[in-house]
């Protein structure tokens, strides 16, 4: 039998525990759940893991980690006890995403366009048009239904008291809604009882949303059904997996750059059946990489003259080329400035705080405090290049500070956010485990959110690293329906 | 001035098969000082071409050949009417904002010696710049230091390459000259085109120069290779942020052997007569 007593409140005194309250008896939507784990034995639970493991390697779903020679393929940690959202912190959540989105898709056509925001003096100009980030190239364009990030996957953290922050917007290419869908056929397959007991919100329509979404930002000058593409960098892409994934569940071809060519002014694929003209391609592919012709000269995984081909109104990509704007971390400190600019209203969800070491002041400060913050590159993403101050060796603080100094620009830092936890599996039972977010959001004729969205979980003991590139695992995560 | 240009680009490969994309910004704006009598482009493709105008306001062209034997010939001819307005272009219509002109670029990345350069013809009082006079002195002290000499860079050499060994052609003196006026925070863009010239001299007739946003005047050309304001005898043809932006081709070849690019620019006054029609 699981003990009730092997499973301790909070991975430390400040983080909020998903599931018990402080007087240790577990929050509403997690008291099926609690009983249920009590009628579980320690045996019974290991041979489910088997079991998952099992389901997992048969899908094929792995991950390659960079800069990992000896496993460059493998399965992610899958954990088995699911995270669970009650369904007014989900409406909240959902609330709080959608005006984000919105309000970052206008911010992008905007600055794209007259750029009003910078005329209003809200967002210096040179955080714009002087950004890295900025692509001058996209510059009047109006994309189909002015949409420009189409699939978001936006990192929530809940900290604290249980408020939930924005930690990034990932506008760019998110990966991760495999594992989601992945993770949840799993779940049903090895405990259906559980979700006979429960009403869980399906998440299983998502790559039928997808492609109505894609669908709907099909170019003006398509006038039958569209036809889509996932277009991907190749087999050796962390996420390949997941290209491969949701072209089948779609029921769209998977292509490369080798695959497409351009003819006539537009483009075309080839297939088994010939020559096949290509509406929307879902691209998996960074922007620099994706036209030759026009960004990195030396990229063999695009397609040249694809970015002509897009403002041309020819083809539709998705994201749109530039979206990076808006993720970028530098402008996530602009972006309570951003939704209230455009929307008017107050920002539901909240920021993390966030020092800029572009300017001075805050990056005397980081410098001053290295040991309680996170220093992220501007530009990075996955959890690289990055310093968790506490957990890091005074030699490792040493040799951040002198690249911060080299490079301020480069640099942003954060407070280290108390995650809140969730049980999980470890060798003596169950333990709290630091988790985060991160819902995907749809972008097209309307804006679909599909509920819950990926659990990412620090496996290690006290770690706050989430990223699967870092050791993290997943949860299934559910939306109780009241 | 009424002028008649042609503009041949032939492109022969060693070995037939494969696949060429271009995009092609031979399409010359009207504004002031400049109208277009008739102009127009050949190329295989060019009918079904994927048209649209870019964010400098270029109208762009991307054609696409494939494996199809033989080279590759792409012409733009026309005749085009220009009047001289001191180099004043004004205000041109186009998507991207003036502050987009001060980026850097690979190409015009500013060096220590193009910072110094850029202070030592800073012309301001009282913490404003005086931006013609600054341009003017700008111009005048790049035509003196950096000598024009052909073969002497390259399409990659950079702004700061170029003013490192003090001579250049048209392209690195239009450069360096937007390195130098974008430290200043004065926006400009580097302009390529066509110079009515007295000799058959065909390096010379397709040339490069830039242009600055001044207050109250809009555009204004600097042609620092020539040391003068375009006149008359300048036709504007594409502009952008650099040469590589601006290039009136840009391709990308994927196939077998090697390719051979032949570039015939004839500009010729062509007499007072009435436009046609």
């Amino acid at each position: 039998m699981l003990k009730k007593q092997a499973y301790v409140a909070g991975g430390s005194p400040e983080a909020y525990d998903e599931m018990l309250q402080a007087d240790g008896t577990p929050r509403p939507q997690y008291a099926e759940l609690t009983r249920w784990l009590e009628g579980q034995t320690r045996d019974g639970f290991r041979h489910k893991q088997q079991e998952a493991d099992a389901i997992f390697r048969r899908s094929g779903i792995t991950f390659a980690v960079y800069g990992d020679a000896a496993a460059s393929e493998r399965l992610i940690p899958f954990d088995l006890i699911p995270r669970i959202l009650a369904a007014s912190e989900w409406r909240f959540l959902q609330r709080g995403i959608e005006q984000r989105v919105r309000a970052l898709n206008t911010f992008l056509y905007d600055i794209y366009h007259r750029q009003e925001i910078v005329r209003a003096g809200r967002i210096p100009a040179e955080m714009v048009t002087g950004n890295s980030a900025f692509l001058p190239e996209m510059m009047g364009f109006d994309p189909p239904r002015n949409v420009y990030a189409h699939i978001i996957g936006t990192d929530i953290v809940r900290t604290g008291a249980g408020g939930f922050f924005v930690l990034e917007d990932n506008l760019r290419t998110p990966s991760g809604v495999s594992y989601m869908l992945e993770n949840r056929e799993a779940m049903m397959r090895l405990f259906p009882e559980l979700f006979a007991a429960h009403r869980v919100a399906q998440i299983e329509q998502y790559p039928e949303l997808l492609r109505q979404t894609l669908e709907s930002v099909a170019p003006a000058q398509c006038d039958g059904d569209p036809t889509i593409a996932v277009l991907t960098p190749g087999m050796f892409n962390s996420a390949y997996f997941e290209h491969a994934f949701l072209a089948d569940q779609m029921g769209v071809e998977l292509v490369m750059g080798s695959d497409l060519i351009v003819e006539d002014g537009a483009l075309f694929m080839r297939t088994i059946r010939g020559r096949e003209q290509v509406h929307v391609l879902y691209r998996r592919i960074d922007d620099d990489f994706i036209d030759p012709l026009n960004f990195r000269a030396d990229s063999l995984l695009g397609v040249p003259g694809l970015f002509d081909l897009y403002r041309a109104g020819k083809v539709t990509l998705v994201n749109a080329p530039g979206t990076g704007i808006a993720d970028d971390k530098a402008i996530y400190a602009y972006v309570p400035e951003i939704v209230e600019f455009y929307t008017g209203e107050k920002p539901i969800l909240n920021n993390v705080p966030t020092f800029r070491c572009a300017v001075d002041d805050e990056c005397t400060h980081v410098l001053d405090n290295l040991q309680d913050l996170v220093v992220k590159e501007v530009h990075g993403s996955g959890g690289y290049g990055m310093l968790i101050g506490p957990h890091a060796s005074k030699m490792q603080r040493r040799e951040f500070a002198s690249r911060i100094q080299a490079n301020p620009s480069n640099y942003i830092a954060q407070p280290t956010l108390s995650l809140s936890t969730c049980p999980s599996f470890e060798s003596n039972g169950i333990g709290p485990r630091h988790v985060d977010l991160r819902p995907f959001v749809l972008v097209g004729d309307q804006i679909r959110i599909t509920p819950g969205g990926l659990t990412r979980v620090a496996l290690k003991k006290g770690s706050l690293v989430v990223n699967s590139s870092q050791g993290g695992g997943t949860k299934d995560t559910w939306v109780l329906e009241d | 001035m009424r002028i008649a240009i042609s503009h041949q680009s032939e492109y022969t490969y060693d070995r037939d098969g494969g696949t060429t994309v271009q995009a092609l910004r031979l399409s010359p704006p009207r504004h002031a000082g400049q109208s277009i009598e008739h102009w127009r482009i050949s190329a295989p493709g060019i009918e079904t071409a994927a048209r649209y105008t870019d964010a400098f306001g270029n109208v762009v062209h991307l054609i696409a050949s494939n494996g199809e034997a033989g080279p590759l010939r792409v012409a733009a001819e026309g005749v085009v009417h220009t009047t001289d307005t001191a180099g004043i272009v004004g205000l041109t219509d186009e998507a991207a904002s003036p502050a987009v002109y001060l980026r850097e670029t690979r190409l015009t990345k500013p060096s220590a010696a193009i910072a110094a350069l850029a202070q030592s013809v800073h012309v301001h009082s009282h913490g404003v710049t005086d931006e013609m006079n600054t341009l003017h002195g700008l111009m005048a002290t790049l035509h003196a230091q950096v000598a024009y000499e052909i073969s002497s860079t390259h399409a990659a050499t950079s702004a700061a390459e170029a003013f490192a060994g003090k001579r250049g052609v048209c392209q690195d003196h239009a450069h360096i000259f937007l390195s130098a006026a974008r430290q200043l925070g004065i926006p400009s863009r580097y302009v390529t085109g066509y110079l009515l010239t007295d000799g058959a001299d065909a390096e010379a007739a397709h040339h490069a120069w830039a242009e600055a946003l001044v207050p109250h005047l809009g555009w204004v050309g600097f042609d620092p290779a020539n040391k003068t304001c375009p006149t008359e005898r300048y036709i504007r043809l594409a502009v952008g942020l650099d040469a590589a932006i601006a290039a009136p081709i840009r391709g990308v070849r994927r196939g077998p052997g090697a390719e051979t690019l032949v570039v015939t620019v004839a500009v010729r006054q062509a007499g007072e007569q009435a436009p046609q029609q």
